[in-house]
This record gives structure tokens, sequence and C-alpha cells, in this order.
């Protein structure tokens, strides 16, 4: 027992080498790049494989090819980079190859400001894939759950065979921290479920109802074919409306119907409160300041801290708002996240505060919106 | 051996295509060396190429325009033992440059395909990377404005240490893709074809000519001997099985006990090469060892040997939540960079705030208890200055105590730096 000084990226790569990672590849950007350094410190000697690609598409391209042969992939970038990556994202959301997917996001647009934080990535990771199917977005609000939810995500791809991202962000991936690695709770580790290799193997067959295929690797006994195309099971490339409705409807459905499954997040009520604050990321932090300080006040608020951000965990946002009479949405952007608060939540009063200036959103500034209501 | 094509799904191209050619060719040669289906892997790109692996009954990967080195890069890592070959067009080519160059430079062992056949077949004719100047393509006037590549001498260039330019009709094509793939490294060939469904309907392109053409070409420069290395993935894992691996987080043993308790909120504001970052490091490990919670939050420049250096550091007995320092308790200021970057907090520093400051350091008006440390004139080098600020607040067990600043440089210091490092500390004491 005792705590480790740790920054967020660090957590994220021992985090994912927990969870069985065994490949990553990257392209250096502040503020992903410890990360990488991380992962080249972690898996050479474990006979693991870290590679720096020439650009983000072929990093992400290393680890697509690395996965479909059985490895646990990840790789790591920020805005920028995730704009590099799109249409490789759409390839492992439609030919369901599982990859971890970090997004240490700064200030954008564009180039933005390397070392400022933000969370204006949050529509962009869900919706930047052509084609528009849904995605796993978690968000660490610490140097803890970097750890943690970077192993759920890679539970989930393997489960799910699909891209899963940590949207992390500055303040929390470079910010150091102690953190009791043993006091945490850690999720037992979750493997890719393999077809039984004697049966005759179609690589995008479902069993029965079920609604992630079985894998197996590229370069084993049985051929694997995989491809970026429209395909139907056989993974040949089709154009009959029925099988392609079949398995995009499929790719739909596997992601949203299970959420429940991973619908992860905290909560600080207070009794009494007529008024519960929505955040995610480090803003949750300063959210929990400000709750705290006006516990004992006629203005308080709760707290819910969403840590699955896609698909939006609607039952749980209906549920934990319902007894309240208003909802206040922080989040380090010009008004993303609050668009789903919106449609989940038709008729509720719902208060924003956005910011952003590469600054984190301080306590003061929440408690303003919480008593101005 | 049998072929390795595909019995349900067989090769469809236009009628006199040299892509029909080169399956065949390929097909042939993979019979001859001996190869199964799954000891093969066909990578693709888009385009008419990319129908390759539709028509091999071997492991088959399609994907994105310009990106097959991506994923057979990945493959061949992860699968050693795979012969993975990648066919592509001169579209993938171009758009797919950085990848080719970087390939090249790595000799993973791949066997890259290039069916040139000059100009983009599945759109419609355009002018691609390696359409002549002459030719009339798709792209209108624009491929007159483009010198085409010679991607051999690009890949020479770029370290590749097995290259060919070959015609899809030459005799020798079957043994020259064998070579091809055998080769322990990164091989290429520039495959040159007829497009019959687009570029030959505005162009005289013959298998003769493309001899003529090929046999004019500027001869590539001795590059066998130059390029000649060890296969990527083999100097991988060689480099890999001897690297080190590194030691576990070390959970750090409570020792001490704090002066203070609550919510400590200290800033350092020095410039570059002060040793800001690690000294906000100690005072965080200094507070662990005394069992307090407690964050870092950096800022410092791109340009990491000028500029400012700045380190927030806050130590509590409860967890911390918000991160960004409001009500200092300390500010340690070092450098004129640094300062400047925070003078609107400075200017409202209450009094119960403590400020050490470096002679000759400008501050604003403010309400502050300042303390002025002499560093030059004590002899103190530039780079301890932070060390030696946080050594004057453990005499004064402000924040912390000797003991846990001693604490902090065991746990972040070898022993030679750490008994440095305390000889800089004891001076202060000395005093």
């Amino acid at each position: 027992m005792g705590m480790s000084l740790m920054e967020g990226n660090e957590a994220i790569g021992r985090g994912a080498v927990a969870a069985g990672c065994n490949f990553f590849a990257g392209y250096p950007i502040t503020p992903a790049t410890t990360i990488y350094n991380t992962m080249l410190k972690l898996l050479p000697p474990k006979g693991g494989i870290c590679l720096q690609g020439e650009d983000e598409i072929a990093s992400i391209g290393f680890c697509l090819g690395a996965a479909m042969a059985g490895m646990k992939s990840m790789t790591a970038t920020s805005g920028p980079g995730i704009s590099l990556y799109s249409e490789q994202i759409s390839f492992a959301i439609g030919s369901e190859i599982p990859i971890v997917i970090i997004d240490v996001q700064r200030l954008g647009p564009s180039t933005g400001s390397a070392t400022r934080g933000a969370d204006g990535d949050i529509q962009f990771l869900r919706w930047g894939n052509s084609g528009g199917l849904p995605v796993i977005v978690l968000a660490p609000v610490n140097v803890k759950d970097c750890y943690v939810l970077t192993m759920q995500a890679f539970n989930l791809a393997e489960k799910y065979r699909c891209p899963v991202f940590v949207a992390a962000n500055k303040e929390i991936s470079m910010t150091r921290e102690t953190v009791d690695l043993e006091a945490l709770d850690l999720p037992s580790v979750v493997e890719r479920k393999m077809a039984d290799a004697n049966a005759s193997f179609l690589p995008f067959a479902t069993k029965d109802d079920r609604l992630v295929p079985d894998f197996l690797p590229l370069g084993g006994t049985i051929l694997v074919r995989q491809t970026s195309s429209t395909h139907g099971p056989d993974g040949y490339i089709t154009t009959d409306p029925e099988q392609i409705e079949k398995v995009l409807e499929r790719l739909d459905a596997k992601i949203k119907i299970n959420i429940s499954e991973f619908t992860y997040y905290d909560e600080y009520v207070v009794p009494g409160a007529d008024t519960l604050v929505i955040a995610y990321g480090v803003t949750a932090r300063a959210a929990k300041v400000a709750v705290k300080e006006l516990r004992q006040s006629d203005q308080s608020a709760s707290l819910l801290i969403v840590k699955t951000l896609w698909p939006v965990p609607e039952a749980l946002i209906r549920e934990k708002a319902a007894p309240y009479r208003r909802v206040v949405m922080a989040e380090m952007n010009l008004g993303q996240y609050v668009r789903e608060l919106q449609r989940v939540l038709p008729g509720k009063k719902i208060d924003f505060l956005g910011q952003m200036n590469g600054g984190m959103i301080k306590p003061g500034r929440i408690m303003e919106v919480i008593q101005s209501g | 051996m049998d072929s390795l094509l595909n019995s349900n799904r067989p090769p469809v191209f236009c009628p006199g295509c040299s892509h029909d050619r080169v399956l065949h060719a390929l097909d042939q040669a993979l019979i001859e060396m001996g190869f199964a289906g799954k000891d093969v892997a066909i990578v693709t790109d888009i385009g008419c190429s990319g129908l390759f692996d539709t028509f091999f009954n071997t492991h088959a990967l399609h994907g994105l325009h310009g990106r097959a080195l991506t994923y057979a890069t990945g493959i061949k890592m992860a699968r050693p033992e795979l012969k993975v070959i990648v066919t592509m067009g001169d579209g993938g080519l171009g758009i797919g440059g950085a990848h080719v160059l970087s390939t090249c430079r790595r000799n993973i062992d791949l066997t890259l395909l290039i069916l040139n056949n000059f100009n983009y077949g599945m759109t419609g004719g355009q002018c691609s990377s390696t359409t002549p100047q002459e030719a009339a393509v798709g792209s209108g006037f624009l491929n007159k404005l483009e010198k085409p590549i010679d991607i051999c001498q690009v890949a020479v260039a770029a370290g590749a240490p097995m290259v060919s330019r070959v015609s899809a009709y030459q005799k020798d094509f079957v043994p020259t893709l064998k070579e091809a793939i055998t080769f322990d490294g990164f091989s290429m060939l520039d495959i040159w074809g007829i497009c019959p469904g687009r570029y030959t309907r505005r162009n005289k392109l013959t298998p003769k000519n493309i001899e003529a053409t090929l046999a004019q070409l500027p001869e590539l420069p001795d590059f066998k001997s130059r390029n000649k290395r060890m296969e990527y993935g083999k100097a991988y894992r060689q480099e890999a099985a001897s690297q080190k691996a590194p030691s576990d987080p070390v959970p750090i043993a409570v020792t001490c006990a704090a002066p203070q308790s609550g919510r400590r909120e200290v800033i350092i504001l020095g410039g570059a090469g002060q040793r800001i970052i690690t000294a906000g490091e100690l005072l965080c490990l200094a507070g662990a060892s005394a069992g307090c919670h407690a964050t870092q939050k950096n800022d410092y420049p791109i340009t990491v040997m000028r500029g400012h250096s700045i380190s927030e550091i806050i130590l509590s007995d409860e967890e911390i939540e918000y991160t960004g320092i409001e009500n200092p308790a300390v500010v340690i200021a070092l450098a004129p960079e640094g300062v400047n970057r925070r003078k609107k907090m400075l200017a409202g520093l209450p009094s119960k705030t403590h400020v050490i400051k470096a002679a000759g350091i400008e501050l604003p008006p403010c309400q502050a208890a300042v303390t002025e440390i002499d560093f030059r004139d004590r002899k103190i080098k530039f780079q301890d200055w932070a060390l030696t600020a946080l050594a004057v607040l453990a005499h004064q067990s402000e924040i912390l105590t000797m003991d846990m600043l001693k604490a902090a440089l065991k746990l972040r210091f070898k022993q030679a730096v750490y008994e440095t490092a305390l000889a800089v500390v004891e001076t202060v004491f000395a005093d």
C-alpha cells in the first residue's frame, strides 16, 4: 500500500499493458507523445512491438494489420492525428478490427495549441468516420481512470471487435498525480472470441443471434479474408442490399444495444438539491469542487460524472436527471456534449457553461452557473 | 502443387489487361516456390490492382487507397513467418508515396508489386504519378505539366535493397517474381503494363515499345551492396531482446509527517535550464512521503532550452480534484520568463502568500510577504536555485520538512546525484 507519482499518459500505457496490449504504433504529437515513450519502454522487453510510423495514417495502419494478425493494438495521438486517422477508423468500424485509440485532446481547431488542453473532439470522435456508424468513447477524469478505462477500452474492443476511443485531455495526460495503483479496482482481461478452427470459417458470419463474429487471425492455418469494402459474411465485396443491410445494422446494433454493460459513471448526490451538474473529463473535477462548496447552501447541486460518452448512456442520464428541476452542463468546448443532453432530456431546463481558451474551467465559474438558476 | 487462384472467384479483368498476366505469373511463381494458401497474405490497394486479393485463395486484406504497405507492415511484424505480398497501382504509389519511401528505408520483408499502367484505370483514366507528359489521358492538359516519377530511382535512393523494372510481358517475369518474393528484405518490382480499357484507347503502347522504353531508361546506380542490410523484423527482434524491462512504479513509503494540513498550493516560476520541473516533482514526492496527495501541472514552451518553465504543485490531505492554482501558499520566483507568464496572478496575491524570489527579479506590486535570496552572491549554481528554494522552505518547515525533502531526493535520484543534491540542500542549513 502506498502511492506512486504518475502522469495520465504513463497510466494509459501501463493500463494498456495490463490489458494485454502487445502492439503499439504512433507518431509523436504533443500532448500524446509520452504514451508512445511509455510503450517504447514497456513493450519491446516483453516481446511486444512498438513502432513509430512515418505519419499517423501509417501508425494506425500498422495497428490494423497487427490486430488482424491477432495482436492487441493501440495507437495514441491528438486532434490533428485523429483527423488523419479518420478513414482508417472507418475501416476498423466497418471491418470489425479491434483497436484502442487514445486521443489526448488539445486546443483546436487545427494545429491549435499543442500544450493547451481542451475537450474539443467529443463530437468529432463520434462522427469522424465515413458512414456514421457508432463508436465507443470513454473519458477519464484522473490518472486512476487513465489506467482503468484504458483496460476497459481493450476489453470492449476485443469483445465487440471495434475501435474504442479514450478521450483524454492534456490536463489529465500530462499532469502528474499521486495514485495508489494497488487499490485500483481492475477489470479482468477479456480475450477476443476465437472461431472453431475446425469448422468452416466465414470471417464475418455470426452464430445464432449473436452480434459479433468470432475471430481467426490472418496468417493462421485457416484462411482469413479482410476487406474495407462493403462485404457479406464471407468477406467478399457485395452489392446485395439485403446482405449489406444485415451487416450494417448488426454493426450499429452491437455497439448500441449493449450500452448498459459499459455505462461507466460516478456521482456525488447532495440530498435536497434541485440542480444536477453533468460533466466529464477534467472538468468533472472542478464540478466536484463546486458542488462540495455549495453543499450546505440553499443553492446546492448534485453531480453526475459521465465516463462512457458514446454511445450516449441515455438510460443513465434520464434516470439520474429525473429528480432534478434543472441540469447544468460544463465542458471545455463551445457546446458539444450538451447537444446530447438536450436530445435525451427534452423539456428539461439545461444551463450550459462552455469554455475554449486553453485553460481549465474553474470551480468558481461552475458555482456561478449553479447559483444563477 | 496446386494453383493458389480462387476457384470461387475467377479473375475478371478487361480483355487484354496486363494485370491478368501479372496475376497468373504470380500464381505460377507461388506454385513453383511450393507455397500453400495459408503461407501467403496478399494485401491490396485500391483500383484494379485491388482485385488481386479476391482472386487468390490465400490470406487476404484489402484496405484503403495508398495504405496497403501500412497494413502489410503490421501483419509482417506480427507474423514473421508469413509471406506478405502487396499489390498496388501507380495511383497507390502516388497517394501512398510516404509509405513507399518509409518501407524502402525500413527494409521489412515485404514484396511490393507496383502494377504500373500509367493512369487511373478504374476512375476514368486520369493521370497518375507515372503518366508520361505527352500522353493523352482523362485529366485534360494537367499531365503535361508534371513529370512522371521513376519510382525505382527513388526507391534506390531511399534504401531499398532489391528493386527492379520489369515488363509484364518479358520472358523471365516469373523468375523475377520468384527472386523478389524470396528476397529476405523489402523487394519492389515496378511492373509496366497495358490498360486497354483506358490508356491504350488514346495512346500507343505495346509490349514491344514497353520493352524499348525500359531499355532506354537511365540505369539504376549500383545500390545492391550499398542498401544491403539485415531485414527490419529480424533486426527489431534482435534489438528488442537486448532491451531491459523498466521497473514497476514503486509505491512511496510514508515515513514523514507534513508540517501543515489542508490544501497547499505552490507555484515555481522559472526559466529553461533551472530544473523547475524536477523541483516540482521533488515537492510532490516529498508530499507523498508524508502521506499527502499531490499533483503537478507544468507549463513550458516547445523550445525546451529557452523560455519559461513553470511548475504548479498541490499537496493535500484529501484527494485533489481541481488541479489549477487559485490561492498559492508559496510562490517561488526565479526567472523573469516565468514571472512574466503569471503577472496577473502575482499582482493579486494576498498577504498570506509567501513569495521567495531571486535577487534582481522584478515583481508586480502585491500584498504578499517576500523573501529575497541572492543566489549569485551565495555562489549557488543557476540550475540549483529551485532546489535551494525548496530547502529554504524545508528549513522553516513550511509546506515540507527537511525529512520530506531528503526522502524525495532519495526517491528521485541515484546515489551519486542524491549526494550532490543533498550537499546543495545542506548549505542552506549551514547558514
